[in-house]
């Protein structure tokens, strides 16, 4: 077994319903929803008007005038959470320490709220084909390539390992903080500032989902459009938010006595090679995917004690990944509770993969799973235990955290608590 | 099928070798063709087709040109995708037919894909905008939230190979190229025996164009043959390009027990960062970009004397030459080995054309003959490296690729030779 392993040391969180850690475990352990009425342009051309957004102070946040002014709201985002999971893990940022950090963002969709912004008025609202670059911002380019949300980061602290964006659509956040942690596994760096941001709310992304009928059209009840495993579940809700989790090797961390959350005892994903945006019922490559994170972290299937779902809420998705459940964990998937934080922060792509992996973090730390809001109706293809409306205390061993994503890419992350026995 | 292997942490001693390269560059679609272009030295930019470029203060490209991306993907395919996607769909069916692997795998779950994106589906998006924004509507076509994503490629690559092993899309600008080699080897030594990577990329839409203007490195020159000169005192920034290559990367006892071609061995990576934003007025960081170099040959467990070819990021801009030049001076000491870059020849199509680097250094090992370097007569003062000014033939055993992304980014790829004892 390789002898280098990756704990979780610091939290920093940006959601809906609250933009700080605290705030956000509050809203999802009260089981408030956090979506409702577009309010960032006007929705009523759109088939999908609801969203989970959030009420983020840039300045209050800690980002400095030239940040605010570079940064697109994502970039944001992801320095707010890195400001408070730095300040978590009480990690001294010297020159040595500097040196072996990395940075390792996930992004679905990077800079396109910039570059939407920006191109309507660089090509007049649509009329110019060869649209001006005189009228854009100067950090035009910083929007094009989302790289900029590593860059900043690494910046913003002065880190000089490692820096890497990872775009793989709605995995991207499990998908970075699991190449972070093949980094610190494989000794390219000790520390690694991972997590994920979006900012999707925007026309240009509404109308994407709008075109392929993804997001939700209960207009009016926001505040319960967001239903995963429920019956009546008809689409996700669009959302924003960023988590940035500080990755540590378990014995630097052990050096400066840390504060551990929990180890990162398995990571993988896989291809399902059948649809950009179709799952195959049968949850084949999602399974392997658990199978191969548990194999990482030499667990089995009846160890999980909590799995934080993908749970989007479209009609696939959930029974996608309720038979994904039942392949990979047979009898565990029917006792173990489930839940999808998306009933209450929304989906915000990339982003969320990385805000369910803080949850999970908080949940072992804590001892209480978050639960399922709006779930009220069963459907007969989705029978597990999925912790509706209620949180509950539950001693968290071992955390499973999926997503699945556009383009067939399906992702695990295992999360376990570091009790003596494994240490 | 064979069960999932356990994505163990950590590394084993497997070793990863590219045994196959797919090039769909300006100079040329396929390594060959590419390849007899570099060596007459031929330029491929020219005044930009793909859309009218008369408004705006660059004007030069180079381009794919004459590319029908049918003769490479059903219409369907063509119809849900961008020119960039096309240009991938291309280079990594030249790949699989260069290594001798079938178009659809065998065992799906054998076949990892991570492929690098800079700026994803930028003609499609611009596109797709433009109806958005021009009618009251307020629609996109269902494609879009398939297109202009940066894993587009990757999803539509691995439905149709099916390649169902892990996957990665990996987005550090133009050092992204040679991070999805490195990415590459992390998933061989877990237990995947194939892995495609590289890319291509395509910054040719009016708006990406654009963005590359406010990013402040461009140059303004109108003269095909003398526009892009990285290191020369005449330098005056880079001419965008399209394009770049796609490689099967294998573990090695599986490349040998098929009998396959090994062009070379991935045998060290690194990356780091500068913290610092990149400014055309300033010169970027040598000392994280010399680390990153350094890092990389420690991994390969080789000497910076035992280095035969160095592929450069060449930038065009002349601080971040000079930053170069000294970057490699410090890891290699006063006497630099052979230098030579092609970007001169092709543009610079970011992540793609850190790719297409790659490419041009395993063919240069394999065909034991170095192309000289493009775009070069004088030095700039402080970038008296070693250019290689006349094609040398040259056994080269061990070639070291750097490259550079906005705003920071460094990375480098060192490649062993044939599968030589390392």
């Amino acid at each position: 077994m390789n002898p280098r392993r990756t704990v979780v040391t610091g939290v920093g969180v940006v959601a809906p319903g609250g933009v700080t850690r605290d705030q956000f475990w509050a809203t999802i352990t009260e089981g408030r929803t956090s979506t409702r009425r577009i309010s960032f342009f006007d929705p009523s051309p759109f088939r999908s008007q609801i969203a989970a957004e959030c009420d983020f102070d840039a300045a209050a946040a800690g980002l400095t005038a030239v940040e605010r002014q570079r940064a697109d709201r994502y970039v944001q985002f992801a320095l707010a959470a890195s400001i408070e999971a730095l300040a978590d893990s009480g990690l001294a940022t010297d020159e040595a320490t500097r040196q072996r950090t990395g940075v390792v963002l996930g992004s679905a969709v990077g800079g396109t709220m910039a570059l939407e912004r920006e191109y309507v008025v660089a090509s007049d609202s649509g009329a110019q084909w060869l649209v001006d670059h005189n009228r854009t911002t100067p950090f035009l380019y910083q929007a094009l390539v989302p790289s900029s949300l590593a860059a900043e980061v690494a910046c913003r602290h002065g880190l000089h390992g490692p820096a890497q964006v990872i775009s793989t659509g709605c995995t991207s956040g499990i998908d970075a903080v699991g190449y972070a942690h093949q980094l610190i596994c494989d000794d390219e760096a000790d520390v690694v500032l991972a997590g994920a941001s979006d900012t999707p709310i925007s026309p240009v992304t509404v109308a994407s989902f709008d075109a392929i009928k993804a997001t939700t059209a209960a207009n009016d009840d926001p505040a319960h459009a967001s239903r995963p495993f429920d019956g009546n579940r008809a689409g996700f809700v669009l959302a924003e938010g960023a988590a940035v989790l500080v990755l540590e090797e378990l014995a630097h961390a052990r050096r400066r006595g840390a504060h551990i959350y929990c180890e990162l005892a398995g990571y993988a994903n896989r291809s399902n090679g059948y649809h950009m945006t179709g799952l195959r019922p049968d949850g084949a490559e999602m399974a392997l995917a658990i199978t191969a994170a548990l194999d990482e972290g030499r667990l089995n299937p009846d160890d999980v004690s909590y799995i934080s779902a993908h749970g989007s809420g479209t009609r696939q998705n959930d029974r996608h990944e309720t038979a994904a459940f039942k392949r990979a964990l047979r009898d565990t998937a029917y006792r173990v509770p489930i839940s999808s934080i998306k009933s209450m922060v929304g989906h915000s792509l990339g982003a969320i993969g990385s805000i369910e992996m803080a949850a999970c973090a908080l949940a072992i730390e804590n001892g209480v799973v978050p639960p399922t809001a709006n779930w009220s109706t069963r459907d007969p293809e989705c029978d597990l235990d999925y912790v509706p409306n209620t949180a509950r205390e539950v001693d968290v061993d071992v955390a499973l955290s999926v997503g699945s994503g556009f383009g067939g890419f399906q992702s695990a992350m295992v999360f376990r608590r570091l009790t003596e026995a494994v240490r | 099928m064979t069960a999932p292997r356990a994505d163990r942490g950590g590394a084993t001693s497997k070793r990863a070798v590219v045994t196959g390269i797919g090039v769909v560059a300006p100079t040329g679609v396929g390594a060959d063709a590419h390849w007899k272009r570099v060596l007459a030295g031929e330029s491929a930019l020219r005044r930009i087709t793909l859309f009218d470029p008369t408004p705006y203060p660059s004007t030069l490209a180079g381009e794919v040109s004459e590319f029908d991306a049918l003769g490479w993907a059903d219409n369907r395919r063509v119809v849900q995708t961008d020119r960039w996607t096309h240009l991938g769909f291309a280079a990594t069916r030249l790949a699989l037919q260069d290594a001798g692997l079938a178009e659809v795998a065998g065992d799906p779950y054998q076949v990892g894909v991570t492929l690098a994106s800079s700026s994803g589906g930028n003609l499609f998006g611009q596109r797709e905008l433009q109806r958005l924004w021009s009618q009251p509507s307020r629609t996109v076509g269902a494609y879009q939230s398939i297109a202009w994503f940066y894993a587009a490629s990757v999803g539509q690559l691995s439905i149709h190979h099916q390649f169902k092993g892990p996957c990665g899309v990996l987005v550090s600008e133009t050092a992204g190229g040679l991070d999805s080699l490195a990415h590459a080897v992390r998933m061989i030594r877990r237990g995947t025996p194939v892995v495609i990577a590289g890319g291509t990329e395509c910054p040719l839409s009016p708006y990406a164009l654009a963005c590359q203007l406010r990013g402040g490195l461009l140059t303004s020159s109108t003269d095909p043959a003398r526009a892009y000169r990285p290191f020369d005192e005449t330098a005056s920034g880079y001419v965008p390009g399209e394009g770049g290559a796609v490689f099967v990367v294998e573990e090695l006892g599986h490349a040998l027990d098929r009998g396959a071609t090994i062009y070379g061995e991935v045998a060290g990576w690194a990356s780091t960062h500068d913290a610092r934003y990149t400014d055309a007025r300033q010169r970027g960081d040598a000392t994280q970009y010399a680390r990153a170099m350094e890092l990389a040959l420690e991994r390969a467990g080789a000497r910076p004397d035992e280095v035969d070819i160095v592929v450069p990021d060449a930038l065009g801009v002349p601080g971040y030459d000079l930053s170069e030049a000294r970057a490699l001076r410090t890891v290699f000491g006063p006497t630099s080995p052979p230098v030579t870059t092609q970007k001169p020849l092709t543009g610079r199509a970011h992540q793609g054309g850190a790719a297409l680097d790659v490419a041009n250094a395993l063919l240069a090992m394999h065909q034991g003959l170095v192309p000289a370097t493009a775009g070069l007569d004088r030095p700039a003062s402080g970038c008296d490296l070693d250019f290689v000014r006349e094609h040398r033939q040259q056994r080269s055993d061990l070639a070291l690729i750097a490259a550079r992304g906005f705003d920071g980014f460094n990375s480098a790829v060192v490649l062993r030779r044939g599968s030589a004892p390392g």
